[in-house]
């Protein structure tokens, strides 16, 4: 049975990976095909330094990861203080429904109705131009939120109410309490949700698609590129990208192993 | 303490607008393009038209039903498994089954062509054997195989979170009252476990009934399904938006449904199920 | 002696969520003592703690301080500090930094402050533990932390919601005592709320015992044990018999179908009254020596005596004595007149019978169900 289960779990990492273990090795085929891989090269890798195209998009990516999630971190945040607070059950299952919407939708539904909306909003300015980096950073922010409350509130539920009473009590404004005492218990989730936010917006594809207009950003780089011909430079870029974020990971569940540990050396 | 609920509650009011702008109102615009044409007069012409689509309805429907089912079959074993393990192996294996969601998508869907094609990997290695090439790549089946692959993870945490949550202190009340390994699975840890296994199948089944990019890649474009008729229409401009609107709110519509189904397994378990 | 009253509530009443929980409320408390608020769960003892706090602010009636009025200042401006029930500490800080929370706040010079510190530390007995995380600590430490913390801020009046609730029985009884001891050498009111009625009696200077939002009882220790002023009180402090009785006149009672000398009078003629007997007031004798006649129906050794219940004309009583006993003697009671203690009837009259359904297991599990609603 041990033994069984073992392999079952090996199987399944075998084809979770498979994929991606083909696209690093092409990454590093010489020849121009994700075909047949003739030799070891880092060609592709020195390509990517003057695909202006896909750099261009990476760092539009990037720049919206960032602002999406600290905005969203921030809103957020704040949303799960003021949702917690409020005293009547039906508002407060009418405003949590209301966040659950773009987590439930599927993903081509939210774009569809935010680039209409966009649209819509768009064509009453008379722009002429109604989606761009405005639209993407929206979406993308009204995406984010729902994962940032939902990592929040739990963790602002679990933290004793008493806590900001103490630090009430022990002289501290509501709001010196807020951020003495509860806002050190819930960072945790806090950084969780900012976390998730960042990469759910760095690999988002299906609501940027209908959103973006002519800020493209990686993801739909790599669908113009799939429609034609894949060169492997864009399997390089993967390659990076994944290097990077397994190091992000790995750095994060050190660095959450070790936070605890270092908040007592600090003092 | 009126005063102080007040402050704290007044900390919201920027998302309350957001969501209201960004969440709410959207959805209307769906409401308002879908009876409306492209001069913003109302008419029924679009929900009309609507039959039209009615075998990529039909198709996606039946694609993400099997998908979801197949993904749910391997994923409760892995799941179940990876709660038996040390616990120290369990967060490495977590992370790794995590780990390809955080990979563009389009690329790993993509790198299943390469796998799947007639001069793909496999079909060279069983072209050395002497026997295929197969048709693997332009069919329904790698279509399937595409919606399990990129979808699994959504199935797997959400039940591993409900699996590794039971109180072992259960699990050895039902070995005192007399259950066997099989019946414990059967009678108490898989009831436990619904929570779990119903947002894993809404967590499946809403991205595989609305996708667009698996099929055009991994079926060849051959049949359209509902993503793709909703894309297809979306880029052929702003005259189609009405159109693409409509199926957009029937495809939301449909799946309401089958969240409401799922939710009556689900009650009360708001959170936890998202890492 | 001159009253010096540092707390004073006057009629306060407080609702929530329309369900009264503090219905016309008044109490004083003076300067320097140790008062007990004692009850069962949702009596109010908490909310009128929470009211002195400033978490809670009344629907009606004052808050004194000094005199002074303190409705809607709020809590961070009281000079009052509490001791929350499970501690409150705060997890990212270590033992130091919680305890130096509060002086922080009110910006005083490190060196002040690491003096305080070290001052608190000695006090609660924690020195060298500076620089541990809170959670890392056990209960009785943490407990510590948490008065440390608190009095660190020099309140003129410490408040305690149930601090020793989560701490076993024999640490329990260590903190009591080192409580009052730190309530002495500070010299400050302490108002520490409890359900547990030994724990009120051992530490407190004055007792108030509360039950659905009002007070039953203001007292010592010992007038509210030994001069319960109605059923309710009677019952929940101590052991106690209460019987139905008339008050024929002073100094004379009848219950149980005899006549009682006592040593209570000022009531009218043949009024009908409560009438309290504590357990160990009575003594076990011959039946034909006995003012009342009855038949063991049970016996419980507990150590010290044993507890006894005999069946009189129906009415069981409770009895502890040191001498056994058999299932089924006959035995005789003998009640001196001060044991007998005479209350007017009250709304709590015939609501506490006597104690022919009592068992150890009900009263555990009563135990058990007040410790989760808290």
């Amino acid at each position: 049975m041990k033994i069984f289960s073992k392999i079952y779990i090996a199987l399944i990492l075998l084809f979770l990976y498979a994929p991606i273990a083909v696209m690093v090795l092409f990454s590093f085929n010489s020849s121009g095909s994700v075909w047949v891989f003739e030799n070891f090269s880092l060609d592709w890798y020195k390509e990517l330094l003057f695909n202006t195209s896909m750099l261009n998009a990476l760092k539009h990516t990037i720049i919206i990861a960032v602002l999406s999630a600290i905005i969203s971190t921030v809103v957020g945040t704040a949303a799960s203080v003021g949702i917690l607070a409020l005293r009547k059950k039906v508002t407060k299952s009418l405003v949590m429904s209301a966040t659950n919407i773009p987590l439930m939708n599927a993903d081509i539904v939210t774009g569809i109705s935010l680039m209409l909306l966009f649209v819509f909003f768009g064509k009453l300015l008379g722009l002429h131009e109604s989606l761009g980096f405005i639209t993407v950073l929206v979406a993308h922010i009204t995406f984010n939120l729902p994962y940032v409350i939902l990592s929040v509130m739990p963790k602002l539920k679990q933290t004793d109410s008493s806590l900001s009473e103490a630090a009430l009590d022990l002289g501290c404004t509501p709001l010196q309490a807020f951020f003495k005492a509860v806002l050190p218990s819930i960072s945790s989730g806090i950084f969780s949700g900012f976390i998730m936010a960042f990469t759910l917006s760095l690999d988002d594809f299906v609501i940027s698609y209908f959103t973006c207009g002519h800020y493209q950003t990686l993801p739909i780089v790599i669908y113009n590129m799939t429609k034609k011909t894949v060169t492997p430079d864009a399997y390089a870029l993967s390659t990076i990208i994944f290097v990077v974020i397994f190091v992000l990971l790995i750095l994060y569940n050190t660095v959450q192993n070790k936070s605890s540990v270092k908040e007592a050396a600090k003092i | 303490m009126n005063k102080k609920r007040f402050g704290s509650r007044l900390v919201a009011a920027p998302y309350y607008v957001w969501a209201a702008i960004f969440i709410i109102v959207p959805l209307f615009m769906m409401i308002y393009y879908t009876f409306t044409d492209v001069n913003g007069v109302f008419t029924l012409a679009n929900i009309m038209q609507l039959g039209r689509f009615k075998k990529a309805f039909g198709l996606s429907i039946l694609y993400a039903l099997i998908s979801t089912i197949i993904t749910f079959i391997i994923a409760y074993p892995l799941a179940y498994f990876m709660t038996k393990i040390k616990i120290s192996s369990q967060r490495l294996i977590l992370l790794l089954v995590v780990f390809p969601m955080w990979m563009n998508f389009l690329i790993r869907t993509y790198s299943w062509i390469t796998i799947l094609a007639n001069t793909g990997i496999i079909n060279t290695f069983l072209g050395k054997l002497g026997l295929g090439p197969l048709q693997l790549i332009n069919t329904p089946g790698a279509v399937i195989l595409g919606m399990v692959y990129d979808f699994l993870p959504y199935m797997v945490l959400p039940i591993y979170t409900v699996l590794s949550k039971i109180d072992k202190s259960m699990l050895e009340a039902a070995d005192d009252l007399g259950c066997n390994s099989l019946q414990k699975l059967r009678r108490v840890i898989f009831p436990l476990s619904l929570p779990g296994v119903a947002s894993g199948i809404t967590m499946v089944f809403v991205p595989s009934v609305s996708t667009f990019y698996i099929t055009q890649k991994l079926g060849g474009n051959k049949t359209m399904f509902v993503g793709d008729a909703i894309e297809y229409l979306f880029n052929l401009g702003p005259d189609f938006y009405n159109v693409a609107s409509a199926i957009s709110l029937v495809l939301m519509v449909l799946i309401l449904l089958c969240m409401a189904v799922m939710n009556r397994f689900s009650e009360g378990d708001e959170e936890g199920v998202i890492i | 002696m001159l009253k010096n009253n540092i707390v004073e509530l006057k009629n306060i009443s407080v609702s929530f969520d329309s369900e009264k929980v503090l219905d016309n409320l008044s109490l004083e408390i003076q300067d320097k003592e140790f008062i007990t608020l004692l009850g069962p769960s949702g009596c109010g003892k908490t909310t009128t703690l929470r009211i002195i706090a400033g978490f809670v602010e009344p629907d009606q009636g004052d808050v004194l301080f000094e005199g002074k009025k303190i409705n809607g200042i709020p809590a961070y401006k009281r000079q009052v500090n509490t001791i929350f029930q499970r501690y409150a500490l705060f997890p990212h800080l270590n033992v130091y930094e919680n305890i130096a929370f509060g002086l922080r706040i009110k910006k005083l010079k490190e060196n002040e402050i690491s003096l305080k510190v070290k001052e608190m530390l000695e006090l609660v007995n924690l020195t060298g533990l500076e620089k541990r995380r809170v959670d890392t600590l056990s209960g009785g430490q943490q407990q510590r932390v948490a008065i440390a913390r608190a009095i660190a801020n020099h309140p003129k009046v410490l408040l305690l919601d149930e601090p020793l609730a989560a701490l076993d029985l024999k640490l329990r009884k260590d903190m009591q005592t080192e409580l009052k001891k730190i309530q002495q050498k500070l010299g400050i009111t302490f108002i520490f709320v409890t359900h547990d009625q030994e724990e009120a009696l051992a530490i407190s200077d004055k007792v108030v015992v509360m039950d659905s939002g009002k007070i039953q009882q203001v007292g010592t220790p010992q007038d509210i044990y030994n001069e319960p002023k109605n059923a309710f009180v009677a019952d929940f402090i101590g052991e106690s018999n209460i019987l139905d009785g008339i008050m024929l006149d002073d100094y004379l009672a009848e219950f149980s179908g005899a006549k009682f000398k006592c040593l209570d009078k000022g009531f009218e003629k043949n009024e009908s009254v409560d009438i309290v007997v504590r357990p160990e007031d009575v003594d076990i004798v011959e039946p034909e020596k006995g003012m009342l006649q009855g038949v063991v129906t049970s016996i419980k050794f507990l150590g010290v005596h044993y507890e006894i219940i005999v069946d009189i004309g129906g009415f069981k009583w409770m009895i502890q004595t040191t001498d056994g006993q058999n299932v089924g003697d006959k035995v005789g009671l003998f009640i001196e007149p001060d044991a007998i203690h005479v209350m007017k009837k009250s709304e709590y009259s015939g609501k506490y019978g006597d104690y022919s359904s009592y068992s150890e297991e009900i009263e555990h599990l009563s135990d058990i169900i007040e410790e989760d609603e808290n």
